[in-house]
């Protein structure tokens, strides 16, 4: 049987089908979006970190011209807080999630308090401003490791801030550490910051009383999750309720999970029958969205004589800020779960204390977990390497697991399954990064600016990321009498290309041009199920599910054209979206009339499904472990502390890159990223709580002029198995090293280990680590 | 609050409303001429995304009240290509170059480019001048890579064409 013909989309740089709407000016974005009868709502926000309730008081808020309603906590008392979507056994989180308004207590700067609905946007706005809440203050919890101390203020009055302690490990550590020739120590800070997509968040809800309906228009990770949600905490079916989402202008895994405004808005339009709209500023977006990132390492590493790995032993303190949000407690499961990497660590022991603070809550950003841990990870190899007498490159090379050990499965269990290397060439990675970048004439360059009296130096960031998680997708494929192909998928886009990555992979398989393809993504009216687009895994399960899709759709189309023609489906061809008897180009029926002929009475007849089309799932039986490189070089100002990054590399596998295009454009924005956590963005809080980055003039994200052109490597040598596609998730790639490749930078600079201990390293730190003496 | 009568032309149209004196003119774009392609991303002139044209030059539409802007000539992303019809070069290059991706921040960019682009000879279009340029306009998607890549692009086309200027 002659398959498919393949045209070969998959793997080729092809610009995307959703720029042309975005270019003019004509995408859909959650704020273009208004419903005639449209109400706005605004939200009242703590301005304390942590007091009582006393009063909310909104009888001068509700006599405002043009206010509709006022909710406070009071009002919603008997809705439950918002639940978890990443459950991971073991674990009691209830008494920490957040609830829809503030009950009794509030407990971080920007907590919502009371909600005003009005006419009209800035009626909502000055209305929200004559809510009179009276709070008493209590003592406040900033440091998660102060936040364990049994004396330190609870955020809850019957619980420790000590949402859990988690362990894990493999390995004899003790025996590592008595046969050590080299130990090594260091504690490491990864600071508080987040994804900060250039759109805030925002939603419109509009509830048709006549029928029953909720329909939502905004931008979410999981619409089907949300949909969930929703229909628990409002007491509606999940048929009533329909997601229709709108272009998204970014996530990075902070945008569009469920946050209190997502019951508060729908909830309103229910209850007062008319639509409500919603739109957050940035103020409210710096305090109100997921931070991230915040935590504390002591870690320690065993090694031989030669630098070799014997042991790691770590404990970490995770900022988790005030509540849980619906992620729970797997940016600190996959914390511990990536710190072995990609190295033969024969023995781990690690302890985690998740901790509650006075803080905004700290949720998924862009490789959560990897990024803090790499920092640390790969600042102790750094260091560890100064020590033994070797240079960064060899620690790593002498570390590095080989291909023959593959599968690398050394009996650490994270986020539901085990830690499984299935494939990977981590010394090539290594070999051809040095390579490609030319790292050795950035070394040289390096060694003569500081003979120059400058301070410049190189960094390496060795990572590995995880992709994958939530199991399934679905996706389906639906062939237009016209021709035209929709792909129905459970993901959702942040703006990483999915319209066309999906195209690609549906229209090598259906042999049409990705032109002909419209993708449809998480509407809950057209797609019965989905997981959504997080953890970098809508390539690979969800595309997965569309090759899927494709398949049992051209299966189909021979199924049917056989039929129709008369002829056995062995002698037939597929070749541009036709179906063709063999050696008689002009006998057959292209996709679109096949789909047209096979109306429900025909169908009927066959015994098959109407038209032509397919709905498949895809299970992921195991995350997949893409990798890396960063390397940067870095100039240090020693009057102002100003660190330049000036050159920057970044490596990838991707087992197959759909779009190489689009992966490279993934990686560059992630190293900009990682830019900004490591030099930039920091969410500061004075003593009492209270957040000092509420603004762009105050939290700094990289501008053109801070990020230097970004040199990429994309490697396919190591497929995963784990999927048809062979690919591995690329959403997170760029950002992952950065963190430890501009502290080892900076190291390099100063010719001087162990200076870098806490990002970002701010001009002041900076100054601070040059004013510092040398320790070692 | 006593209202305002204004009468701003967009693109060649012109609104003409009575309106709060404090209504931003970003929120009068967007709200009362329903052109949605200017995006606004922080409201205090940061980010850039809300960058227009006024009287040809570009300025953040939310830093200015909507009747500052009474009896001018406001140009938006909008004008750029005529629906339907090709999209401007500068849009062509960002395309081409993989330059967006959210895309959210783009029609700031572009309108912030354009001119430069119109008004830059060839010579003094380097990596330093287009990053200058750029720095006034926030990215969270590229890393800004592929941006300078589409201006250097659309600048070499708007020379070859004729479209660019000279010394």
């Amino acid at each position: 049987m002659t398959v498919s013909a393949h045209i070969g989309y998959v793997g080729r740089s092809i610009p995307r089908l959703e720029d042309d709407r975005l270019l003019r000016g004509a995408g859909r974005f959650v704020d273009d979006v208004d419903v005639p009868g449209q109400l706005w709502m605004r939200v009242v926000r703590s301005p304390f970190a942590h007091a009582r309730i006393v009063s909310v008081d909104v009888s001068a808020a509700r006599a405002a011209p043009g206010v509709v309603a006022v909710l406070g906590g009071e009002d919603v008392r008997e809705v439950e807080p918002i639940p978890l979507r990443l459950e991971w056994p073991g674990y009691e989180l209830e008494p920490f999630l957040q609830p829809v308004l503030a009950r009794d207590k509030v407990r971080y700067v920007g907590e919502p308090v009371a909600v005003v609905v009005a006419e009209t946007q800035y009626g909502a706005e000055d209305a929200a401003d004559l809510v009179e809440v009276e709070l008493d203050p209590l003592q406040v919890v900033l440091d998660a490791r102060d936040g364990i101390d049994p004396d330190a203020e609870a955020l809850r009055d019957d619980r420790s801030n000590e949402v859990v302690l988690m362990q894990k490990g493999y390995g004899d550590v003790e025996a590592a550490f008595a046969k050590a020739a080299h130990v090594v120590s260091a504690e490491f800070i990864t600071g508080r910051h987040t994804g900060v997509p250039m759109e805030t968040r925002g939603l419109v809800a509009d509830y048709d009383p006549g029928r029953g309906r909720m329909t939502i228009w905004g931008a979410t990770l999981v619409t089907h999750y949300h949909r969930r949600v929703l229909s628990r905490l409002l007491g509606l079916s999940l048929n009533q309720i329909e997601y229709r989402p709108t272009d998204s202008g970014g996530s990075f895994g902070v945008r569009g999970d469920f946050f209190p405004e997502d019951f508060l808005v729908a909830y309103l339009a229910y209850k007062l029958g008319r639509p409500v709209k919603w739109t957050e500023d940035r103020a409210e977006h710096l305090v109100a969205t997921n931070h991230a990132r915040q935590q504390r390492y002591e870690i320690h590493g065993a090694f031989d004589a030669e630098g070799r790995l014997l042991g790691v032993r770590t404990e970490i303190w995770h900022d988790k800020g005030a509540y849980l949000r619906p992620t729970g407690v797997t940016v600190a499961e996959i914390t511990l779960g990536i710190l072995p990497g990609p190295y033969r660590l024969p023995a781990y022991d690690a302890k985690l204390h998740v901790v509650m603070t006075n803080k905004t809550p700290i949720g998924a950003y862009r490789a959560p977990g990897r990024y803090q841990t790499t920092f640390a990870r790969e600042r102790l190899l750094d260091i560890a390497a100064a020590k033994i007498g070797i240079d960064p490159v060899t620690i790593r090379r002498r570390n590095l697991i080989s291909p023959d050990e593959i599968p690398w499965e050394p009996g650490l269990v994270y986020a539901g399954e085990s830690f499984l290397l299935d494939s990977g060439d981590f010394t090539g990675m290594l070999d051809k990064s040095l390579e490609e970048s030319g790292y050795h004439e950035w070394e040289q360059e390096a060694v003569r600016l500081r003979s120059e009296g400058r301070l410049v130096g190189n960094g390496i960031g060795y990572w590995i990321d995880k992709s994958g998680l939530g199991v399934y997708e679905t996706a389906g494929i639906e062939v237009d009498p016209s021709g035209k192909v929709r792909v129905l998928i459970g993901g959702a886009s942040t703006g990483q290309g999915i319209e066309t990555v999906m195209a690609q992979i549906a229209a090598d398989v259906l042999s049409v041009s990705p032109q002909q393809i419209e993708v449809v993504y998480g509407d809950t009216n057209l797609i019965p199920d989905g997981v959504g687009s997080w953890s970098s895994r809508s390539t690979v399960i969800g595309g997965s599910a569309v090759q899927a899709a494709a398949e049992a759709t051209v299966a189909k189309a021979r199924r049917l054209a056989g039929q129709f023609l008369e002829v056995a489906e062995e002698d037939l061809e597929v070749v541009e979206g036709r179906v063709f008897v063999r050696g008689s180009p002009t006998r057959g029926m292209s996709f679109g009339e096949i789909a047209a002929q096979n109306d429900t009475v025909t169908a009927m007849r066959l015994d098959e499904d109407p038209g032509l089309g397919a709905r498949k799932i895809f299970v992921d039986k195991h995350m997949n472990y893409p990798y890396g490189v960063n390397l940067v070089q870095v100039e240090i100002d020693p009057e102002t502390g100003g660190i330049e990054v000036r050159r920057a590399f970044c490596s990838a596998e991707c087992g197959k890159a759909i779009n190489p295009m689009l992966v490279a454009g993934q990686a560059a924005g992630g190293v900009a990223q990682g830019l900004g956590g490591a030099l930039l963005e920091e969410f500061v809080y004075d003593e009492d709580g209270h957040p000092k980055a509420t603004s762009f003039m105050d939290y700094l994200l990289p501008t053109a002029l801070e990020v230097p052109p970004i040199k990429t490597l994309l490697l396919e040598d190591a497929p995963t198995p784990t999927n048809p596609l062979g690919a591995k998730g690329m959403g997170e790639t760029g950002i992952i090293g950065m963190g430890a490749a501009v502290g080892n930078a900076i190291d390099d600079a100063l010719q001087r280990a162990a200076t870098v201990h806490t990002l970002p390293v701010t001009p002041e730190r900076m100054l601070a680590l040059l004013d510092t003496p040398a320790t070692e | 609050m006593t209202l305002e009568p204004v009468s701003i032309e967009i693109n060649g149209a012109t609104y003409t409303r009575t309106i709060e004196p404090r209504m931003l003119l970003s929120d009068f774009i967007r709200h009362e001429a329903h052109l949605t392609g200017t995006h606004v991303g922080c409201e205090h002139g940061v980010c850039g995304a809300c960058t227009i044209q006024l009287d040809g030059k570009p300025v953040r539409s939310c830093l200015l009240l909507a009747v500052q802007a009474d009896g001018h000539a406001v140009r938006t992303v909008e004008a750029l290509a005529e629906p339907g019809a090709d999209l401007h070069p500068l849009q062509q290059a960002f395309h081409e170059e993989h330059a967006l991706q959210c895309g959210f921040c783009t029609p700031g960019f572009l309108m912030t480019l354009e001119p430069f682009i119109r008004e830059t000879p060839l010579d003094a279009v380097d990596e330093r001048s287009i990053r200058e340029t750029l720095a006034g306009n926030l990215c969270r998607c590229t890393g800004y890579h592929n941006i300078v890549s589409a201006v250097r692009v659309a600048a070499e086309r708007a020379h070859a064409t004729g479209a660019g200027a000279t010394r």
